[in-house]
């Protein structure tokens, strides 16, 4: 026994080992802040009962969500005290006394023809050492039930190539049991890579990827720039601006068939598209009629509706949840700030203040916030400002910040930024106390759009 | 005097027909046709000359056009190298030390109305991409309307807005900033 848990061990390390060196993804992650205030946590790896090797690291990504969702600090292999599989073989009071009040352990079974039954359980190890007989929930393979230190448990049967998916789906349940907040780890992230333009034919790449850089896909590459990717709200669409004849034009691209259609040619400026909430309307930036206003337009129609008429510009329209008021960017006030129309009575309200100007608003899911690009004293940094008391709190500390979105469980913003000269994705929770830089490994990256829940 | 040329013509002229009436006699057809192709070489001769003149004339007249066209060219090709217009930071006023090289385009557009330009319009990577867009679209009106006021036509100019997408100089120092902030003056 002892023997067949050393060399699972040694197995599972060798995994974590080639997963951090292979780096097939695009994207790495740097964590600059925030682990100190997460909470401890500790997800055993997963045991194997099968021939050979296991078919993909469960506990790795589990571990890394919980790590880039900056609400946790999953604890290091080296320093757990056992390795159970199952509740049965779990010591609460070793975890306890290593300050962990919480595990994920789990196994997989082959079942052969590429399919394997994952069992999971997400253990609260300070309730099990409060009873006495806690080490004897598990009778006859079935869990008696009411026992408090179980929270959460599951038994699925999946094929290889869904072991990554159904990863994230286990820290999706442990991330919404431990914060009551949904998880959004089964999300994806757009986003725009640019590679050297004198030496690169098509430098200009339009890219999806899982939430975490996984499962990287090239929607497009271009001589001319690529920008503002939007995704629809049912994930399968996305909404972008494309310099490919020279000017701007609005593509809807369609993320499976890869089929395209041209929703906008006008002339000047074409830009900024945004999905409403229900998928059937695009918001969008077009100067046809002299200066930028903002418009929306009807997809299946083409029908389409000035918002606002004003000689200044106005741009950046993001939708709120309730699609009935849009929020955008306007100069009418000198400074480009915040602003938000009515779309029933096109009524116009100012929401910023503060600094010299605020730009590229968006408004959490939950219709709370307004997340910002804040300039005070000429730095650009991410902010977000309550909307109803008004009280504004940058939430960044690195340069030129811009392209703000908000993950769809409104617990963290992906924004583009600059860090050694080269522009990178970053993270910030929204309440600023989680940061981490997504270096990619080459050229620009920029513009993020991180995609609604998916599935 | 007079009478011996004309007896001289008619000593030529009689053995000259004679031989005529010795084959079968000149019908006056015949002379008629004679005469008319006479008459046709000479039209001939005289179209070949005034096609030689007329080629002379086209030659020289493509002549003065490729140097006209040389000239056009040499002057595009040193406006060409002054093609950018650099504004200050979050502005879209054209600085006056720019009057005279867009007063150098225009006249060279009004000069020659078949040209066409397009202006770029672009900024540097501060603030966010489409609130550049919009910026850079602003920069290029700017010179658009300098133009129109210049006398060139609206059909010759179009305009597009690259945002900070195309930064002239990469980096964040203040010199790629400046470098980046600009109209360029597209000819096509």
């Amino acid at each position: 026994m002892k023997k067949l848990l050393a060399s699972s061990i040694f197995f599972f390390a060798y995994l974590a080992m080639s997963v951090s060196s292979s780096a097939y993804a695009q994207l790495n992650i740097v964590i600059t802040e925030g682990v100190d205030n997460a909470t401890p946590i500790a997800v055993v790896p997963f045991g194997w009962e099968g021939e050979g090797m296991l078919p993909g690291a469960i506990s790795d990504v589990i571990n890394h969500d919980l790590r880039r969702s900056g609400r946790f600090n999953p604890m290091t292999m080296s320093k757990m005290p056992q390795f159970p599989r199952d509740i049965s073989a779990v010591n609460y009071q070793q975890w306890v006394d290593k300050g962990i009040n919480t595990i994920v352990v789990g196994k997989v079974k082959d079942l052969g023809n590429d399919r394997y039954q994952i069992d999971f359980q997400l253990i609260d190890t300070l309730a099990g050492s409060q009873l006495a007989d806690a080490p004897q929930v598990l009778q006859n393979g079935q869990l008696v039930a009411g026992q408090s230190q179980l929270i959460a448990g599951r038994t699925l049967t999946v094929t290889g190539q869904d072991f990554r998916q159904f990863a994230h789906r286990i820290s999706d349940i442990v991330y919404e049991k431990l914060t009551g907040q949904k998880g959004a780890f089964l999300t994806r992230i757009a986003y725009v890579v640019v590679r050297d333009t004198k030496t690169v034919a098509r430098p200009y790449q339009l890219v999806i990827a899982d939430y975490d850089g996984e499962n990287e896909l090239a929607l497009l590459s271009s001589k001319e720039p690529l920008m503002s990717p939007s995704w629809s709200p049912d994930g399968n669409k996305l909404a972008y601006v494309s310099f490919e004849s020279g000017k701007p034009q609005i593509f809807i691209q369609d993320i499976y068939t890869m089929s395209r259609i041209k929703l906008t040619d006008f002339p000047g400026i074409n830009g900024a598209p945004n999905f409403s909430p229900d998928g059937k309307q695009i918001a969008m930036v077009l100067s046809k009629d002299g200066n930028p206003d903002i418009y929306i337009m009807e997809i299946a129609t083409r029908k389409l509706t000035r918002i606002t008429r004003h000689r200044a510009i106005d741009t950046e329209p993001s939708w709120a949840p309730n699609g009935k008021e849009l929020i955008f960017s306007s100069e009418r006030g000198g400074k480009p700030q915040i602003y938000r129309v009515n779309l029933s009575n096109k009524r116009i309200k100012r929401l910023t203040f503060e600094g010299d100007m605020n730009l590229g608003g968006t408004i959490t899911p939950d219709g709370s916030e307004l997340v910002i690009v804040n300039r005070t004293n000429g730095n650009y940094h991410i902010a977000r400002q309550n909307l109803a008391d008004g009280a504004m709190q940058v939430l960044t500390t690195t340069f030129l910040d811009e392209s703000p979105s908000i993950a769809p469980n409104g617990s963290m913003i992906i924004y583009s930024t600059l860090h050694e000269g080269t522009q990178v994705l970053s993270l910030v929770s929204l309440d600023g106390r989680f940061k981490a830089r997504l270096p990619g490994v080459a050229g620009q990256i920029k513009a993020p759009s991180w995609s609604p829940f998916l599935r | 005097m007079k009478t011996s040329t004309s007896l001289r013509s008619l000593l030529i002229a009689v053995p000259v027909m004679t031989l005529m009436a010795c084959s079968s006699g000149p019908s006056e057809t015949e002379l008629a046709a004679e005469r008319n192709r006479v008459a046709a070489e000479q039209a001939a001769a005289q179209q070949a000359a005034q096609q030689a003149n007329q080629e002379q004339v086209r030659m020289e007249a493509a002549q003065r056009l490729q140097q006209a066209q040389e000239m056009a060219q040499q002057e595009r090709d040193s406006l060409v190298s002054m093609q950018t217009i650099y504004f200050d930071f979050d502005r879209s006023t054209i600085k006056s030390d720019f009057y005279s090289v867009l007063d150098q385009h225009a006249t060279f557009l009004v000069k020659n109305s078949a040209q066409t330009v397009v202006i770029e319009g672009h900024t540097d990577s501060r603030g966010t991409p489409e609130y550049n867009i919009a910026l850079g679209e602003r920069r290029a009106q700017a010179v658009e309307t300098y133009l129109l006021n210049a006398g060139v036509s609206a059909a010759q100019i179009s305009v597009v807005s690259f945002g900070e997408e195309k930064p002239a100089v990469a980096g964040t120092s203040e010199y790629a900033f400046a470098q980046s902030r600009r109209a360029v003056v597209v000819y096509k």
